[in-house]
């Protein structure tokens, strides 16, 4: 439970923050919360020769709400709740950080940190490909803007480059109807199962909809078939089947504690059903 | 204070029956308490475990070259360091042996290979991943049942040959010892001819005590005074005193035991760890204090964990539901060493209260218990020994027999009942049942909770299910339960040989007020509270004025420590007759004082007061004064007195629990709606801390029925090292409580007090998993296993075919 040894950086600027990655390339990781990092150091599962925190890079903060969002990477998961014009603008995002870990976790833990820690666990990877949201990543030659449904291919394997810092999410002002439910064990747990649900409605019959899943995979699962199978469709029972079935094809559980992989593909089902029927019911 | 009306004046005192507020609390809130790890010394070196990755392996070598070359590691001990001192092995509580460190192989997971010493826990750290240990795994049993088949690996080289143990005759090389109570022959004869029979397996799972606080110590030995000090987390301070001295030698006046403020116990801190031997000789080896402090998972993975009782069952019955016998088999897994906390005649605890709260005539209980390559412990996990899985089998026994019967459960308890004017009560196991009044108890609370209504709901909800209106399902959970505390009467309750009674000493201050040292320690029941009230009642001496002492061996007097609900029932009453020895000894110095005779002067709540002229009295306060300021003919000088008591029984607190849950089949999450919980302690010290008590141990009830395990996989690593994964509620999912009681006093014990601090516990779980499985009574259920998490709820509803 105590971590290696290693060096500590706190630069104030990204392009200090990037000469640092540069520097030690592969011996050197980023900071933000540390709610993720902080507990692999401490089981000595990852060695890391030279930590970069970003606290005080004023360049990583800051929401901005307009046709576009865009919220610094720094930003906590407690600030995601308490953004006033934020949470009125995507109130998704902040139903989703409600529901991660506990207060003590998220007045630390960032949004930044969480998306591009690229683990399966994390409640804000599939959140944002289901708000088609873009990452913005700084690194040596430039920046550079990656959609989020580009961004995940392995468990902690993501399209980021060791030496790029993740600046700031996009995404656009999203409308109509949504729902993040999440079933896990207690307070502090990962998921066992979580969908993410935007939608958008003409005259009653779904128009626009789209649909996301975490921990059903060593990816988030944005299922483009599950959220195709509900256009058109007044959400009925048949709709919401189809999108389950769309969406089962799509993920692949692995067993561990929370249960067997029968049972999660269950809960999957149940869980998605029910956020598509919130978000309906919210249009 | 004459001023005060008699009632002004009892209530001053803050004595028995007060809601006294905990005198402990402003320093645990205001994060003033004293643990173990707050503790440093001048040049306290840290000592740490590397410990086994493997659940059976041999120890081909141990490379401990590069650690020994990092600066600031002192020394590395092995097994073969501690040998010519005779401690690579420590004997255990349950008179089996424990290695302290790998003694040529490993049996568990996280077993202690060699102990590092360094300057410090973080350079103590980096020399753990230096040192390299090269293994040969071993086939690996995790299952009691597998390890007793014939061609099971062999666990205990070290007791091959032995057909003996402590307890009796081994019948396989992986069997640790058989233990039986009650009448075989008659039990089998009766469930043989009887009208109905359930028989039921009922498995309590493995589960950890968890202490907020994990295990650690303090070895300090100065070589200059020989004297040896030990601050650690310890249930049992003079036990560990008594233990440390056999193994090392050093005389018991060369060792002091502290137990500082403790971070709660729950059973895990009663027994002796490889760390506390490690931190010892550390220390006399190097002269200089040694820490030692576990983390989180060392906790989980390697100190004592609790229960794991395999429990097959058969109740016989009459047609109309009298019960006519009950016979248990146990098949007990006790992990890779018998370490088990029990006393000493009893393998198994007080496992055979199994009877429980019904008048059952005949009665049999076999345990075998059985190495498996797990970590070792057994210990009683808030209960008296074993008396949790006792509690939850009868209480499941009666949910089977009410299946099989087609009988309401609670209907079914109430007609086997021991009745009120059966007690004291022979239990066919041998037990003596002090007091009790269960029926009242029971209606009471089925009142409470509107019993009747909540089953119309129950039976509403059902038809609406059937009729695909709702996927919710409603379970009402019961639970009777009858505790055995207060552990125990010498005569047949002994720890390593030690008697358990418990002692109090008490000085009363010239001015008034008083020091009271125990032999128990408190880990969060609140003794400095409740033992000051009971001496304010005994000596009029108010609470406030009172300090209580535990902990300190130099200073405390003998006793067995606190775990098995047995502070109240045995320290409680030692206070309780010390007290009765000041006021004997008050009353000689009033009537000198008052210039009358002994038998003139009568007790009245601080006071004597001369019969019949309420004006001629002397108070407590002035009699203490008297003692120390003038010389009283026949009369020693002080105000003191000691006071051992030898329980002539245990005690037996009873209650009644109900919980009522909904349960989304889908999902298999569980929702409690209600928890009621009456508790019959006897005379109640002091109700506050009683409804705290009640809190807590319910709390952990709901966390061990409906998650809460030590999981391994096949291969005996286990699953759930971190709290990630073990279950340990937070404010969010604990559910509400509802608490009440009613008040039987024992009848042997000086203030009539039980014991509670376990109860809920004992009672809760079954509670828990009785409304789990009585949601699904209506599709068919009989028996599930704990723990109650989401996929097992989820697989009796996929199981009974309600996912369509
Ligand atoms: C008890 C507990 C329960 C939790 N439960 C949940 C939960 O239910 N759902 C959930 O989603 N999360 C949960 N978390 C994780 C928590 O939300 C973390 O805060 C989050 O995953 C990571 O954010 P962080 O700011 O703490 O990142 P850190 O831990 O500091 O970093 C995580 C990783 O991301 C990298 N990184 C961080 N910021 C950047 C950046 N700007 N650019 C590039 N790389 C970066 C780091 O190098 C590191 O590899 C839990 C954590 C704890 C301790």
């Amino acid at each position: 439970m105590i971590p290696n040894t290693f060096e500590y950086h706190r630069p104030k600027t990204i392009p200090d923050a990037l000469a640092v990655l540069t520097q030690h390339g592969d011996e050197a990781r980023v900071i933000a919360g540390g709610h993720s990092l902080i507990p692999v150091m401490k089981q000595r599962l990852t060695d890391i020769a030279h930590l970069v925190d970003l606290q005080d890079i004023a360049d990583l903060r800051g929401i901005s709400v307009g046709d576009t969002i865009r919220i610094g990477a720094m930003t906590t998961q407690h600030a995601l709740i308490t953004h006033a014009g934020l949470s009125a603008a995507v109130p998704l995002l902040a139903e989703a950080a409600l529901q991660i870990a506990d207060p003590q976790v998220r007045y630390l833990g960032t949004i930044g940190g969480n998306v591009a820690n690229g683990d399966p666990g994390n409640d804000m990877p599939g959140l944002m490909m289901c708000l088609d949201a873009a990452f913005v990543l700084s690194g040596p030659t430039g920046t550079r803007t990656i959609a989020a449904r580009d961004f995940y291919f392995g468990a902690y394997s993501t399209e980021r480059a060791e030496d790029e810092i993740l600046v700031a999410i996009e995404m656009p002002r999203p409308s109509g109807g949504y729902a993040y439910e999440k079933q896990k064990r207690k307070i502090g747990d990962y998921a066992t199962a979580a969908a993410a649900v935007q939608m958008t409605a003409v005259a009653g019959r779904v128009a626009t909809a789209s649909v996301a899943m975490t921990n059903l995979s060593d990816v988030p699962v944005w299922s483009a078939a599950a959220g195709a199978a509900l256009v058109g469709t007044d959400c009925g029972p048949v709709a919401v089947n189809a999108a389950v079935a769309a969406m089962l094809e799509d993920i692949n559980p692995g067993a561990d504690n929370r249960g067997p992989v029968e049972f999660k593909r269950h809960v999957a089902g149940v869980v998605l059903g029910r956020a598509i029927a919130r978000a309906f019911s919210r249009l | 204070m004459n001023d005060l009306s008699h009632d002004q004046r009892v209530a001053g005192l803050k004595g028995l029956g007060s809601s006294r507020k905990r005198v402990e609390d402003a320093r645990f809130t205001q994060g003033k308490g004293n643990y173990v790890d707050d503790i440093k010394m001048p040049d306290m070196l840290f000592g740490d475990f590397v410990r086994s990755q493997y659940a059976h392996a041999r120890i081909r070598s141990v490379d401990t070259s590069k650690a020994v070359a990092l600066p600031g590691v002192i020394a590395v001990l092995q097994a073969a360091d501690l040998a010519p001192l005779g401690l690579h092995w420590m004997p255990t509580l349950a008179g089996d042996k424990q290695m302290v460190l790998a003694d040529g192989k490993v049996l568990f997971q996280g077993q202690e290979i060699a102990f590092v010493i360094a300057e410090d826990r973080y350079i103590c750290a980096d020399a753990i991943e230096l040192i390299e240990v090269e293994y040969e795994e071993l086939p690996v049993v995790v299952d009691p049942f597998k390890a007793l088949q014939p061609g099971a690996p062999v666990l205990r080289e070290d007791l091959a040959g032995q057909t003996k143990g402590a307890h009796g005759e081994r019948i396989h090389h992986n069997h640790i010892f058989r233990w039986e109570v009650g009448d075989k022959e008659g039990t089998e004869a009766v469930v043989a001819g009887a009208d109905v029979v359930a028989e039921e397996m009922v498995y309590y799972h493995r589960t950890h005590p968890c202490p907020l606080e994990t295990c650690g110590c303090v070895a300090s030995m100065d070589k200059i005074n020989g004297k040896l000090t030990l601050w650690g987390t310890f249930q049992a301070p003079h036990v560990v005193r008594t233990v440390a001295s056999l193994l090392s030698g050093i005389p018991e006046s060369s060792i002091r035991v502290v137990s500082p403020d403790i971070g709660g116990g729950f059973g895990n801190k009663v027994g002796v760890y490889p760390g506390y031997v490690c931190a010892i000789v550390a220390s006399i080896v190097t002269g200089r204090p040694v820490k030692w402090i576990e983390d989180r998972m060392d906790n989980l993975m390697a100190t004592a964990f609790a229960r794991d009782y395999w429990m097959q069952g058969k109740i016989a019955a009459t047609a109309e539901g009298k019960i006519t016998g009950l016979w248990c088999h146990v098949t007990a897994d006790h992990g890779a060493f018998d370490a088990c906390a029990d006393p000493t005649k009893f393998p198994a605890g007080f496992f055979s209260i199994c009877t429980g709260s019904y008048d059952i005539p005949v009665a049999y209980v076999g345990v075998d218990g059985v190495y498996t390559n797990k970590a070792p412990g057994g210990v009683a996990y808030r209960c008296s020994f074993r008396v949790t899985e006792a509690a939850y089998f009868i209480e499941r026994m009666i949910e089977v027999l009410a299946i099989k019967l087609g009988m309401d459960s609670a209907e079914l308890r109430r007609i086997n009942f021991i009745r009120k004017e059966q007690f004291p009560y022979q239990s066919a196991l041998g037990w003596e049942y002090d007091s009790g009044d269960y029926h009242t108890a029971w209606d009471k609370a089925l009142n409470a909770v509107g019993y009747d209504a909540l089953r119309a709901e129950q039976a509403q909800r059902v038809a609406d299910f059937k009729a695909g209106k709702t996927r919710s399902l409603m379970g009402i959970g019961l639970s009777f339960f009858t505790e055995i505390v207060g552990a125990g009467p010498v005569k047949n309750c002994d720890i390593l040989g030690m008697g358990m009674f418990d002692s109090c000493e008490i000085r009363i201050h010239p001015t008034g007020s008083a020091l009271a040292r125990l032999g128990t320690i408190s880990q969060g029941q609140g003794h400095a509270t409740t033992f000051a009230q009971i001496l304010a009642t005994e000596t009029g001496i108010p609470a406030d004025q009172i300090t209580i002492e535990e902990g300190d061996t130099d200073t405390a007097p003998y006793g067995l420590g606190t775990y098995g609900s047995r502070s109240t029932p045995v320290a409680g009453a030692a206070t309780a007759m010390a007290g009765r020895k000041i006021r004997a000894k008050a009353q000689m110095i009033a009537a000198y004082l008052l210039e009358v005779h002994d038998n003139d002067l009568e007790w009245d709540v601080d006071r004597f007061v001369v019969k019949g002229v309420p004006e001629r009295f002397k108070t407590m306060k002035e009699i203490a004064y008297a003692a120390y300021n003038q010389a009283i003919p026949g009369l020693e000088p002080g105000l003191e007195a000691v006071s051992y008591y030898d329980p002539p029984n245990m005690t037996y607190p009873f209650g009644a629990y109900i919980c009522v849950m909904d349960i989304d089949a889908d999902t298999g999450v569980a929702d409690i709606r209600s928890f009621y919980a009456l508790d019959d302690c006897g005379t109640r010290i002091n109700p506050m801390i009683i409804e705290g008590q009640v809190h807590g141990g319910a709390t952990e009830a709901f966390a061990i029925a409906m998650g809460q395990e030590i999981a391994y996989d096949e291969m005996g690593n286990c699953m759930t090292g971190t709290l990630m994964d073990f279950f340990l509620p937070t404010a969010w999912e604990t559910p509400h409580y509802t608490t009440d009681f009613t008040e039987t006093p024992s009848p042997h014990h000086p203030i009539g007090a039980k014991g509670v601090g376990e109860s809920p516990n004992v009672g809760g779980v079954p509670a828990f998993s009785n409304a789990v499985h009585d949601a699904f009574r209506p599709f068919g259920l009989t028996q599930s296993h704990m723990p109650h998490d989401h996929w097992r709820i989820w697989r009796i509803a996929n199981q009974l075919g309600l996912h369509g």
